[in-house]
Order: structure tokens, then sequence, then C-alpha cells
């Protein structure tokens, strides 16, 4: 029998109304309607959500490791970007 | 007459349980991961319906049966499902077009019986709705794939919704305890759900390009009667063997 996958999905789901969607974890649909029905039954069983977005793995672009020393390091050494770097001066009025 | 009350009741959670059963048969088995999950989700919707429904069913009896002495302690003739219910599970396509005939059927039938003057029943309704509504979007979106899908596929729909056909109008055909129920105000007219399940079915049909099968001239019938199938007493078996090996045990 011929074994071929079916696409890959990403699926996110938000906890609670005001939350953010979260990344849960992915899994293989046929279109969009039956990745967010396989995501209902496999991701939110547990009352785990009150929305789902899902979304083709392979429209998903991501960094690569090799991209780190160009995209990440330099942020190392620029203390002066975190306000926590500056002191207030105690005589202003806020 | 409290028995026919009783009797509808029952009848109602026995479809629930062996459909759950069935359905329950798939679990490890489901044609890929996902679709595994889902099937024993629906499966567990039905068992949990089934437990309310033998609940209120022992109440209204009033012999101290409870929801275990009505699913593991009855016999074959006792059982009042309809015989579409306990078939085999066939391939899936089988499992998924009686999937669907019943959903549609149940959704419309649960949201109906949100309005029935048995409270308790009621409630149960509108727990049942819910998840029926869900099961129907489903199976019905599965229906329309297999149907229009390849030819393989469609092929597969169309000989599980022939052998089928022959078993549907069991689930509109009244007899003396659906007429006291719907008198009393308990149960839904039969010809009302019958109107706009063969709507429901047939558009969707449509849409998986497969055709209503003619009338064959034979129509199964006899579940509400304990008049059950071959395959009925191997389900029991199976779904039993504990309580009958071991009577009374619990975990």
């Amino acid at each position: 029998m011929e074994k071929k996958q079916l696409p890959l999905w990403e699926v996110f789901v938000r906890s609670r109304r005001g939350l953010d969607h979260k990344h849960v974890g992915s899994l293989h649909s046929v279109d969009a309607t039956q990745a967010l029905q396989a995501a209902r039954d496999v991701y939110t069983r547990r009352q785990e959500g009150v929305s789902i977005w899902v979304v083709r793995s392979q429209d998903i672009h991501a960094t690569q490791v090799e991209d780190e020393q160009g995209f990440f390091e330099p942020a190392e050494d620029k203390v002066y970007r975190h306000p926590t770097f500056y002191e207030v001066p105690e005589d202003l009025k806020l | 007459m409290r028995d026919a009350h009783f009797k509808y009741v029952l009848r109602l959670a026995d479809n629930a349980l062996i459909l759950g059963q069935r359905l329950g048969e798939w679990c490890g088995h489901g044609p890929f991961l996902e679709e595994d999950v889902a099937l024993a989700n629906t499966a567990l919707d039905h068992v949990g319906r089934a437990r309310m429904l033998f609940s209120h069913a022992g109440e209204l009896e009033g012999q101290g049966r409870d929801e275990d002495d009505l699913a593991y302690r009855r016999d074959e003739r006792e059982f009042r499902n309809f015989l579409i219910c306990e078939l085999p599970i066939g391939d899936f396509a089988f499992t998924m077009i009686r999937q669907y005939l019943l959903d549609v059927y149940h959704l419309d039938l649960f949201e109906r019986l949100q309005a029935s003057l048995d409270e308790g029943l009621s409630g149960i309704a509108t727990k049942a709705a819910k998840e029926s509504s869900y099961h129907v979007r489903r199976s019905r979106e599965w229906v329309k794939r297999l149907g229009d899908g390849t030819a393989e596929s469609n092929l597969r729909l169309k000989t599980a919704l022939d052998e089928l056909w022959a078993y549907t109008p069991e689930l509109f055909s009244g007899d003396m305890v659906d007429d006291k129920v719907i008198a009393d105000g308990i149960a839904p007219e039969l010809a009302v759900i019958e109107e706009s399940w063969n709507r429901e079915v047939e558009a969707t049909l449509k849409l998986a390009t497969v055709d209503i099968p003619k009338p064959l001239g034979w129509e199964a019938g006899g579940g509400r009667e304990g008049l059950h199938t071959e395959h009925m007493g191997r389900l029991l078996a199976e779904m039993q063997f504990l309580q009958r090996a071991y009577p009374g045990l619990e975990w």
C-alpha cells in the first residue's frame, strides 16, 4: 500500500480570552478545514483552548542555527537597549 | 404509563452505548493518528451520554437498577437499539457514512428534546446536542471528501450507503412507546425529524456526488423489540465480558 504523508500543519491554541495563541504542536491534514477539526480533537480535548489557528508548516519561515551570529549575537553587548540601564535622576518629577 | 417513558429513555441509551462501542473498536486502528484520536473522542461522547441516559432510565424505572446494571447485565433480547448501530464497523467509509446518518438524526432529536417536559432528559439533551453538532460537522466533511474524492473512495462510500440504506427507516418508524411519549410532551414528533433528516442527507449526498439508493423492497427492523442481527451477540460478549466473568467487579 502506498504510504504518502499528508501535509504538515502547525497548531496554535489560545487558552483563554485575552491571551495570545501559543504554539502547541503539529499534525498532518489534507487541508485547513480538516486541520482545524483534527487540532480540536488532538489538542483541545481537555479544555485547553477557546480558539485555534492552523498554518501550513511550509509557510513558516524560520531562522537557522547558522544565522545566530549575525542575527542575535550583536545584541549581547548592547545593554543600553534595556530601560534598566538608565538611572533616573532623584529630583526628576515624573 | 411510566413504563413507556422508561422504555423510551432506555432506547436512547442503548443507541448511544452500542454505537459508542462500535466506534471504540477503531481505537488504535484509525487510518492515521489524528483520525484515530477523533474517533476515540466521538466514541467517548457516545458512552458518556449513554451513562447519563442509563442513570436516568434507572431512576424512571424505580427498581434500583443503575447504569452498570442496564449496560452490562442485560441480555441481547433486552437491548432496544436500532439495528444500524450494531452493524460491524466495516471499512472507514462505512463507519463514517453510518456515523453521518446517525449524527444528523441525533443532532435534530437532541435539539428538540431540550424542550422535553422531562427535565432530566432535557438537561442531557442540551449536552448531547452540543456534541452532536460537532459530530455532524466532522462526519459530513468526511462523507463529502470520500464521495468527491477518488474513484476508489467514491465506490466505497456508495457501497456502504447501499448496505445501510434499508436500516434507516427504523429511525422514523414509531410504535406505541413513541406514541405515548410524544403525546405526553416527552419526545418530539418523528415525522418532523424525518423531514429535516431527508433534506440534510440529500443535500450532503449531492455534494458527495453519490445518489440516494433506490428503495430495495425491504426494510430492517426489530431492534426496538429486542430482535437483533447476528452481530449483536458478539458485540455484547466482548462488551460485557468483565461483568459476566467477575460479577460486581469494580475498579
